[in-house]
């Protein structure tokens, strides 16, 4: 028990020991003051994980405010986005921070999930931590995926249909996830209520379960020291209140940039989505899905006898399922002079190198 | 005879059956007009396009003779209805002898008219052909005679994009016009004009070209009297207006042609807001001058459309401003719409020539457009304010990431 809280001195203490009594937060506080963050070179990358939970409080605040005025309809969903950005005080600013906070979102959880993947963080005992941010990670692209067709604009309902098609090919499973996705054969007012339910019951209640799963075992296991550094003298801080406040420095000029791309690059809004106009040109998929689809069109339309489609979405799938299981796949080399596999290295660094090629590609094609 | 031996004769029969399908089927024409070359030869390759070949037909049935038979003097007997090239005046009959007999087009197109022949005789082509003369248009001049498309293959040539430059073949040769007094520059002005823009550069095969106008089988110039029913038959409303307007008994009274009098026959251009009022482009001021009811009616209704005009553009203006610098206007952009609207309708109500009637949809249009103009300004002043309002939260955001940075220093500064 926390010998602060065991000894009340004031009002405070006393509510504290109160809650210590039933709750027995005492041992939630004593975790947190014990917990011990490495100072090291490398130190800058342990933000990205708390910076990235922050950015997803930011959509929770935001996105319930919006759904005050959201209706998840065909009919009413672009109006009522419309209604948000120009009737409603300051839903312009809930609009665009909702969007630019996603945006932002996913690139600090590739960089964390990168960072994680370099420092080898994810080795015995955090196999599991590993598992549940990719997880996490997952589930924040389907949140992407379901949020951008929710305004029923022109792109958004052109990119659904291409990215639920693609969803189509998978052998054996497609057609059945194709109209899953979609409620039916086709994108209409089905699939933005199917997408609606994703985005704001399903995925949320997924994500909560796994984010205290994942904090969990951060709190319980601490921090990973790259292996470059281990058993040498490391220099430590308190998480508690000194990591913490720096946190905090992070998250309070997050909400400046927030503030000022929201400001000066609000959120567009587009054209309502019509399901009989031809497909608007150069049309492409958020910036995240963007090395895999221009990947997709660089594939012939056929290999050998096999669908060059087909073949795209399985390397994908297989390399999402490799990206679970990268924990369990590094050993030491064989010299024994490394504690992890310089291949499984040299893998990741040629992943990062095709993602950003393709995606810089993709936004020049 | 028993089972077996009818049995033997059935291949017999069937060879009988076949020669004689064959035997019926001989083209002694296509046969020998195939081996020569130039005016003999051509017509076998031409007619392997035409849409007579295509139905069934052959050269006998237009030519008469006898296909079936080997010997050419015989074949083309004129005993035998043979007619190697009819005159020009009896192209119309000559095609009319299937075209205007309805028992037997109708074997092939219910729908199908058969009064080109006798439409034909009422058009000038007609009346001078019934005259002697032979250099005017028949059937053939259009359609051609050998290789006949239908009039809805792109590749015909009185398909409409293909009718203007078809009649340009006659009428925009001056040496071949002499002697008709009529001009053969229409081809030359059409091209010019608003309706072939339309047809050519939009592909609209709806907008008018020579026949729309003309008449096809019939052509002959609308008269004086009859062009503001020509023009009313797509700008109906336009028409309607002038003919309830006070310039109708006026130019019937003068013997002017109504429409073409202020937009041309053959180069009718896009209409401007300049073709009305006092200046310099009006055509008004061709019978109106300044001081009389007209020419103050004109003006008055310009100076409106200009208002008009102006406060659309101003709207607009302030609209893509705000929406190139990120704010939402979809709305107002959307509503100023119906103001554009407004103007298109005055400038149709224009042809009534009542500044009463302008006014009754320039006064609601402007409205829409001080609203948009009014949407936009907020929408810029919003901008302003946000921009501000960003500032001053920077300020604030920054001032309390500095605190913090303070307190990190402070409890890092204390001896552990």
């Amino acid at each position: 028990m926390n010998p602060d809280i065991s000894h009340p001195t004031g009002k405070a203490d006393s509510l504290k020991q109160w809650l210590d009594d039933r709750l027995g937060i005492g041992e939630i506080f004593h975790l947190v003051q014990k917990k011990e963050v490495p100072v090291h070179r490398h130190e800058i990358w342990y933000y990205f994980g708390g910076m990235t939970l922050f950015l997803f409080m930011v959509q929770v605040f935001t996105g319930i405010l919006l759904l005050l005025y959201y209706r998840p309809s065909a009919e009413n969903a672009f109006e009522s986005v419309q209604f948000i950005m120009t009737e409603v005080q300051f839903g312009w600013l809930i609009r665009s921070i909702h969007s630019w906070s996603a945006n932002l979102m996913i690139a600090t959880l590739f960089i964390h999930l990168f960072s994680v993947f370099f420092l080898k963080a994810y080795r015995s005992p955090r196999e599991l931590t590993w598992v549940s941010g990719v997880l996490l990670l997952f589930i924040a692209l389907g949140f992407g995926f379901s949020g951008y067709l929710l305004p029923w604009n022109q792109l958004a309902f052109f990119a659904t249909k291409v990215g639920t098609d693609i969803a189509g090919v998978v052998p054996f499973v497609g057609e059945f996830m194709l109209r899953f996705l979609r409620g039916g054969e086709d994108v209409t007012g089905a699939t933005l209520t199917r997408f609606f339910g994703f985005h704001v019951a399903v995925l949320p209640a997924l994500t909560t379960a796994l984010i205290g799963f994942h904090l969990l075992l951060v709190q319980k296991q601490g921090m990973s020291v790259p292996p470059s550094l281990e058993g040498k003298p490391v220099k430590t801080m308190k998480f508690f209140p000194n990591f913490l406040l720096r946190d905090l420095i992070g998250w309070i000029l997050a909400i400046g940039v927030l503030a000022a791309l929201s400001a000066i690059f609000p959120w567009e809004l587009g054209e309502k989505a019509d399901p009989f106009a031809p497909a608007p040109a150069g049309i492409r998929p958020e910036w995240y899905f963007l090395f895999m689809f221009q990947t997709l069109k660089l594939i012939p339309a056929k290999i050998w006898i096999f669908d060059g489609e087909v073949i795209g979405v399985l390397v994908f799938a297989v390399g999402g399922l490799f990206l679970f299981l990268v924990p369990f796949i590094d050993r030491p080399g064989k010299s024994g002079k490394s504690k992890t596999s310089s291949a499984l290295t040299i893998a990741g660094i040629l992943v990062v190198l095709f993602i950003v090629g393709m995606t810089i590609y993709g936004y020049l094609d | 005879m028993c089972q077996q031996q009818k049995l033997y004769l059935a291949p017999v029969i069937v060879l009988f059956l076949f020669s004689l399908a064959f035997a019926q089927k001989k083209d002694s024409c296509s046969e020998c007009h195939s081996q020569f070359e130039g005016p003999l030869g051509d017509p076998v390759q031409m007619m392997k396009t035409d849409i007579h070949k295509a139905k069934g037909l052959s050269c006998m049935d237009c030519h008469g003779g006898d296909a079936s038979l080997d010997d050419a003097t015989m074949a083309m007997d004129p005993r035998k209805g043979f007619i190697a090239r009819p005159k020009p005046a009896n192209v119309p009959a000559f095609c009319g002898k299937c075209h205007s007999n309805a028992d037997f087009i109708k074997k092939f197109n219910p729908a199908q008219r058969i009064d080109q022949e006798s439409e034909f005789l009422t058009s000038v082509h007609g009346k001078l052909l019934k005259s002697g003369d032979q250099k005017v248009a028949t059937c053939i001049s259009c359609h051609g005679n050998h290789g006949v498309r239908a009039v809805a293959d792109p590749r015909s040539p009185v398909y409409a994009t293909n009718v203007a430059e078809t009649c340009s073949k006659c009428h925009a040769k001056a040496e071949y016009m002499e002697g008709y007094k009529i001009p053969h520059d229409q081809y030359e002005k059409y091209k010019n004009s608003v309706h072939a823009k339309a047809l050519y550069e939009r592909q609209d095969r709806s907008a008018p070209t020579c026949n729309s106008c003309h008449g096809n089988h019939g052509a002959a110039p609308p008269g004086v009297s009859s062009i503001a029913n020509v023009c009313g038959q797509c700008h109906v409303r336009q028409s309607t207006l002038f003919q309830a307007g006070p310039h109708k008994s006026v130019f019937d009274a003068m013997g002017i042609g109504e429409c073409i009098q202020c937009h041309n026959n053959h180069e009718i251009l896009a209409p401007h807001d300049d073709m009305i009022g006092g200046g310099e482009k009006s055509t008004c001021t061709s019978c109106h001058v300044e001081g009389d009811a007209g020419f103050t009616t004109a003006t008055r209704i310009r100076a409106r459309l200009e208002d008009l005009v102006l406060a659309n553009s101003r709207a607009l203006d302030i609209l893509n401003r705000a929406e190139r610098a990120g704010m939402q206007v979809s709305k107002a952009k959307f509503d100023l719409g119906e103001s554009r609207d407004s103007l298109t309708n005055a400038r149709v109500l224009i042809h009534s020539f009542s500044y009463g009637e302008v006014e009754k949809v320039i006064k609601p249009g402007l409205d829409i457009a001080l609203n948009s103009y009014q949407a936009g300004e907020n929408a810029m002043n919003e901008l302003g304010f946000r921009r501000k309002g960003l500032a001053v939260s920077l300020f604030f955001i920054l001032f309390l990431a500095g605190l913090v940075y303070l307190k990190i220093r402070q409890i890092e500064s204390k001896p552990k």
